[in-house]
């Protein structure tokens, strides 16, 4: 399926990823290009094939509902690019 | 103190137990060697203190008797393993600033059994290149370079920094981690031993993620017996990674060298692909005759759904690295740009710290998981993944490994194939199949081409059987008495 413009600008939203006007185009291009080349996969016939999930099947391990870890702000705020007080400073999220 | 850096790992723990030479001669050998091959650009970050205050601790833990299997032994960490309070950046800029507050577990691992780190090697940003030219730090230089030739050619990726410190002698073996075919396609290229084990093998915990379900950790080394040494130190059950193993690590050293009277390997017919250089061809069928020589039985096989492989990892690996990498948002840690709201400081920042690959593949990932295509992308992406791991299980009813190329070139050159991505992504034609599968490969060099570079060949086992892999292996590398070094430029 080949993508356009609009449809980069509307996933590099979805994704977060400012991405200027003069790139939505050669962008759109490369995208296409890539999916053009995933749509061979239409070819294999897949009906009533189980999804797989996980390379090796493993079930699910319980562990003791302990706390294991927490109480550290000060190692949780070493790497943040604002912090005061023993908080992250973001910027204003509710107007 | 050069002749201690061309030993093998084996050949440095054996000193190091006699006593021919001290952990912090050894070390320092490497801190030189490691300097003087700053034009390679293997190491993005240098820890000479801490090495040799590793290699102190060591010596007197040899002194005391109380030495650990790897005790002494200087080894380079792939920049995406996170070492406690030593930067660790996936060599993407959204991490320059990132100094972890914790250790790895496969590099926890390592350090408990006496293993002194050199510093933090380069490699693909996020994992996700073949080329090493995706870094932030830019590209890597492999060692090795065309016979009379001067052009800068690539080690590979993503595990190019690892390579080629291993390749060049300024490290005794490295860790690396393998997406689609990171650790086997830059060792082919470099002419060293590298080994992807069983998914859940080693534990993901405190590697940076790329894609979840494919991405496993292992040792990239000078010989067979030293990539064996390593990856029983890496691997091991952790319960903060659910999808590792709770099973038993043997000693994957005592695989080395035994006999492989009557066993079947087979040769997948899927893997002569169009274009392949004929001297790679060549050398597959000469790693066939090595292994009838060593009492194989050859087999051909068919992996009818090959050629899909990499179309549904372009799928997968995408889909997962952008939900990974969505944690990078600017505000707990890593880069923050500005903007006029909070969602402009997320775009922004990024806009400014994603390289353009990584940024693709977080586009394409979020395209295939956006609502309508879900259904046509993604779940049909599983779907022929599990005809791919179903085709391996096939096989295995009629062999016991299978013998295949690492790559279908040899290394290329600096800026060859970066203008196309797809040109790029066919370089992981042949390793791909066994992450989608979860299963153990390696890769093993096996003979140079006309130009004078090396070439790999790959075994792939069944799940959990290494120790097969690791026998197959060794049995080529003695076939093939490669002993080729570089010669040093750098």
């Amino acid at each position: 399926m080949a993508i356009d413009a609009a449809t980069v600008r509307k996933v590099a939203r979805l994704a977060r990823i400012a991405v200027p006007e003069e790139r939505l185009d050669p962008m759109a291009r490369e995208l296409s290009g890539i999916l053009q080349w995933i749509e061979q996969l239409g070819e294999v016939d897949t009906d009533g094939v189980e999804p797989m999930t996980s390379a090796v099947e493993t079930k699910m391990a319980m562990r003791d509902d302990v706390v294991t870890d927490g109480g550290d702000a000060s190692r949780v705020l070493s790497n943040a690019p604002r912090s005061a007080d023993g908080f992250f400073i973001v910027p204003k999220v509710v107007e | 103190m050069s002749q201690l850096t061309s030993l093998t790992l084996k050949g440095a723990l054996d000193g190091l137990r006699l006593k021919a030479f001290s952990s912090v001669e050894l070390t320092q050998a490497h801190i030189d060697a490691v300097a003087a091959a700053r034009p390679l650009n293997a190491f993005v970050l240098e820890t000479p203190e801490k090495a040799l205050a590793m290699a102190k601790a060591s010596d007197e833990r040899i002194a005391a008797g109380t030495a650990g299997p790897l005790e002494g032994a200087p080894l380079g960490i792939k920049d995406l393993f996170c070492t406690e309070g030593v930067r660790s950046t996936a060599c993407s800029n959204i991490l320059k600033p990132f100094v972890p507050t914790y250790e790895s577990t496969v590099t926890g691992n390592l350090f408990r059994d006496g293993a002194v780190m050199l510093g933090k090697l380069n490699m693909d940003e996020f994992a996700m290149g073949s080329s090493n030219e995706t870094s932030a730090f830019g590209p890597v230089k492999n060692p090795w370079k065309v016979q009379g030739g001067n052009q800068s050619l690539t080690p590979g990726g993503s595990s190019g920094g690892s390579a080629a410190a291993v390749a060049a002698d300024i490290c005794l073996g490295a860790t690396a981690t393998d997406t689609g075919g990171s650790i086997r396609q830059p060792a082919a290229f470099t002419g060293t031993v590298g080994i992807k084990p069983t998914y859940g093998r080693c534990s993901r915990w405190g590697i940076v993620a790329f894609a979840s379900s494919l991405d496993q950790a292992g040792p990239i080394a000078k010989t067979v017996e030293d990539a064996a040494i390593l990856l029983t130190s890496m691997a091991g059950h952790d319960p903060k990674d659910s999808t590792s193993l709770a099973v038993e690590t043997p000693d994957f050293s005592t695989f080395v060298g035994k006999s492989l009277k009557g066993l079947r390997i087979g040769v997948p017919k899927e893997y002569r692909v169009d274009g392949m250089p004929a001297e790679i061809e060549a050398l597959w069928q000469q790693g066939v005759e090595w292994l009838k020589e060593a009492g194989c039985e050859i087999v051909e096989v068919s992996l009818p759904h090959t050629k899909y492989a990499l179309p549904a990892y372009y799928i997968v690996a995408p889909a997962e690295a952008s939900s990974n990498l969505a944690r990078y948002d600017g505000m707990r840690y890593g880069l923050r740009a500005d903007g006029g709201n909070l969602t402009e400081v997320y775009e922004n920042t990024r806009a400014q710290g994603f390289g353009e690959e990584v940024k693709r593949r977080i586009l394409i990932g979020t395209y295939v998981l956006s609502a309508g295509y879900y259904d046509a992308y993604y779940l049909k992406a599983q779907k022929v993944r599990r005809r791919i791991a179903d085709d391996f299980e096939q096989a295995w009813k009629t062999c016991d490994a299978l013998l295949t190329p690492t790559a279908p070139s040899v290394a290329f050159a600096l800026g060859e194939r970066s203008a196309d991505p797809i040109a790029m992504y066919l370089n992981d034609v042949f390793t791909v199949t066994t992450n989608l599968a979860g299963l153990p490969g390696i890769s093993v060099p096996a003979g140079l081409d006309s130009q004078g570079l090396p070439l790999g060949l790959q075994i792939i086992g069944r799940p959990l059987d290494e120790g097969t892999v690791f026998s197959v292996a060794s049995a080529i590398e003695k076939a093939a008495a490669f002993r080729a070094k570089p010669e040093r430029w750098w």
